[in-house]
């Protein structure tokens, strides 16, 4: 295993991790301010991506598809709020997981019915297409790092907007207390849409930057809701804070886990048992580092209430 | 979701075996939602296409929704012996269904016609005389992939598939006939979307060539990604990476890759050249493997209508092993365990117009059996 693979295997890991985050980010916010556990998050990412793929491809252009993908999932998020999450709010648990349940499946049919069964074509631009020689002379995907960039920059406005603006104080005066906030004047139902629509853009610009380097796809967004609600329960429900280092650990161990485990095991196996068990193990590694945490820190690295 | 098709609005058929047969009554449990659906709707397709040509009254088509879920696929194959009645199943696309299903289904006298999934099992130990598969065993495309290897003289293979059954079969299929070294060999999570860590393994590995078998979303994902990264060793796959449904979302990343399938649109017979015809003049798309099993499917079963009763299990099940109907691949047979013995292509992407599909650059195995017909004792 040299140096170059090594580090190498550390940038696809932070990659992961930061698009983990942006998904991440919306879902705690989300939770955070409104106690909303929401499983169509993984629908606004796959919307992200659908309108990214359709719009690039009616008008050639990336940039254009990624602020479409932006608008439509922002557009979607508000209109979700209006119609079905404002009810929801002072209902349990099990009433929320159900209805955003029943969204999952509506926005899944509903695009099948839109965009048809097949996946549908995504690339990354011209001019950002094809590996770069960093420094050491490892060669890695431009697109990659560019995802890494537009994360970490993503993450930087998150705490800009979160701890210098006026819409920020009004976020964490939300999350403490939403009775007194809006008894000084707040206007709560409004606050909330926003935020609801902000963690929908960020799901979608998530969905349609990876969208051009996977595949865009009704039920895209599943397995990713899943990694990122490890994610934020790993970095403490509510904290964006939290959110991004939890994204950051959960994409490291699943991309060494699954390099590291199987040639580890080499030493004590044969070759194709050791890839067969190292694979199985790699794969339950994240779930592994989640139980760790909470048996170490009940309420997640960074989470306020338990 | 529940629709009911009765076949054939047209034409009577006029005494073509005499005596006017029982109708059938067939079962179709398929993937038409969630992110495998392509794939059942293709072989849907295909399959009512032959059904409506045929103009056969006497055959009627049940079609339900598995969802990609076994325990689904389990409840609507009880609902449809018992309450529905059907004498034929067919339609299931994922191996780890059919072994949910198929077994069961046989042991109490259905026929099952299976148009895509080929589990091992089924093929060796498992075997049923009511059991009949019309696409390929498993292994049979890796197979083909592997031979194909030695053809093109790659020394250093790199392979991949995910951790599931069909993805070890896959492995084992290129193994049985690849005969260079491995440069390694992994095994990634099924669904997986990114492949960053795998690809960096590859370009550090010092491999000759790559294999992968990562069938849908999975492979248009690899693909992409393999593209983007700069590694430009050469690529062999089955047709499952590389179907006429996915091409299109993968672009030119997969312009040039050598893909191993037992059809294409290209084979140069009378009933491939009308299927395709009339599947593009049906649907407004080009078929895909998928669609052409399920058409040869569809017409298997009609060819033994015409010739045997299906209260008379004997007769009609001698009927369908004969085989003799006119397959989109031209010649057609089962072996003893009632797999086909078939031709294995190689193929190639190209770009038609603006359209991506393959062409065949050659054939990888002659009248290829698959490795498990010697374990079947029925």
């Amino acid at each position: 295993m040299s140096l170059i693979l090594l580090i190498e295997q550390v940038l696809n890991g932070l990659q992961f991790g930061i698009m983990l985050f942006l998904m991440a980010a919306g879902l705690t916010l989300i939770f955070g301010v409104m106690g909303l556990i929401n499983l169509a998050h993984g629908s606004l990412y796959m919307i992200g991506a659908f309108c990214a793929a359709a719009v690039a491809a009616a008008s050639g252009s990336f940039i254009l598809g990624l602020i479409a993908a932006l608008a439509g999932a922002a557009l979607a998020g508000a209109l979700v709020e209006l119609v079905v999450i404002r009810r929801l709010y002072d209902k349990d648990h099990l009433d929320q997981v159900l209805a955003t349940f029943a969204l999952i499946l509506i926005f899944s049919e509903g695009t099948r019915w839109i965009f048809g069964s097949f996946p549908l074509f995504l690339n990354v631009p011209e001019f950002l297409s094809g590996p770069v020689t960093l420094p050491g002379g490892i060669e890695y995907p431009l697109y990659r790092l560019t995802l890494i960039v537009i994360g970490l920059l993503v993450a930087l406005g998150l705490y800009l907007l979160i701890s210098k603006t006026r819409l920020g104080v009004q976020i964490r005066a939300g999350e403490n207390d939403r009775e007194m906030i809006g008894a000084l004047g707040v206007d709560i139902a409004m606050l909330y849409t926003i935020v609801f629509a902000l963690g929908a853009a960020l799901a979608g610009l998530s969905g349609a930057l990876v969208g051009a380097i996977q595949s865009v796809q009704v039920g895209m967004g599943e397995p990713v809701l899943i990694l990122a609600f490890v994610v934020i329960v790993i970095g403490g429900i509510g904290s964006i804070k939290g959110a991004l280092i939890g994204a950051i650990l959960v994409g490291l161990t699943d991309t060494l886990g699954g390099i590291f485990l199987p040639e580890a095991l080499k030493l004590f196996f044969d070759p194709s048992t050791a890839t067969s068990i190292g694979s199985s193990l790699a794969s339950m590694a994240i779930y592994i580092l989640m139980a760790a945490v909470l048996i170490l820190r009940p309420a997640g690295l960074f989470g306020a209430r338990a | 979701m529940k629709l009911v098709t009765m076949a054939a609005v047209a034409a009577l058929t006029i005494g073509l075996s005499g005596a006017k047969a029982e109708p059938v009554k067939v079962g179709m449990i398929t993937t038409l939602s969630g992110g495998g659906a392509g794939l059942g709707i293709d072989v849907r397709d295909g399959f009512m296409l032959a059904v409506k040509q045929s103009g056969n009254e006497d055959l009627e088509v049940v079609i339900e929704d598995d969802q990609r879920k076994p325990d689904i696929a389990v409840q609507l194959a009880d609902k449809m012996i018992q309450s529905e009645k059907v004498d034929v199943l067919t339609g299931i696309i994922w191996s780890n269904l059919a072994m949910a299903v198929v077994p069961a289904a046989t042991a109490q006298g259905k026929f099952y016609l299976s148009p895509n999934a080929g589990p091992s099992v089924l093929a060796g130990k498992g075997c049923h005389p009511n059991y009949f598969n019309v696409a390929w065993q498993n292994d049979n495309l890796h197979e083909a992939a592997g031979a194909y290897a030695n053809f093109a003289g790659h020394k250093n293979s790199f392979i991949l598939a995910p951790n599931y059954p069909a993805g070890k079969d896959a492995l084992t299929g290129y193994k049985r006939f690849y005969e260079g070294d491995l440069a390694g060999e992994i095994y990634t999570k099924l669904g997986q979307t990114d492949y960053a860590a795998e690809i960096a393994q590859i370009r550090a590995s010092g491999a000759d060539s790559v294999f992968f078998f990562l069938p849908g979303g999975m492979g248009i994902s690899f693909l992409k990604q393999y593209e983007d990264s700069g590694v430009d060793l050469p690529v062999v796959g089955p047709a499952f990476s590389f179907d006429q449904g996915i091409l299109q979302a993968v672009g030119d990343a997969a312009l040039g890759v050598i893909n191993t399938s037992q059809w294409n649109k290209d084979i140069d017979n009378p009933t491939n050249k009308a299927f395709v015809d009339a599947f593009q003049a049906e649907y407004g798309r080009l078929p895909s493997l998928y669609a052409s099993q399920g058409f040869d499917t569809a017409n298997l079963l009609l060819s033994a209508m015409a010739k045997a009763d299906v209260k008379d299990a004997d007769a009609f099940r001698e009927a369908l092993k004969a085989a003799d109907f006119s397959s989109t691949r031209g010649s057609f047979t089962f072996g003893p365990n009632h797999h086909p013995i078939q031709d294995i292509y190689v193929r190639e992407v190209v770009k038609e117009g603006d359209v991506f599909t393959n062409k065949i650059i050659g054939t990888a195995l002659t009248s290829h059996a698959d490795a498990y017909w010697s374990e079947c004792n029925m």
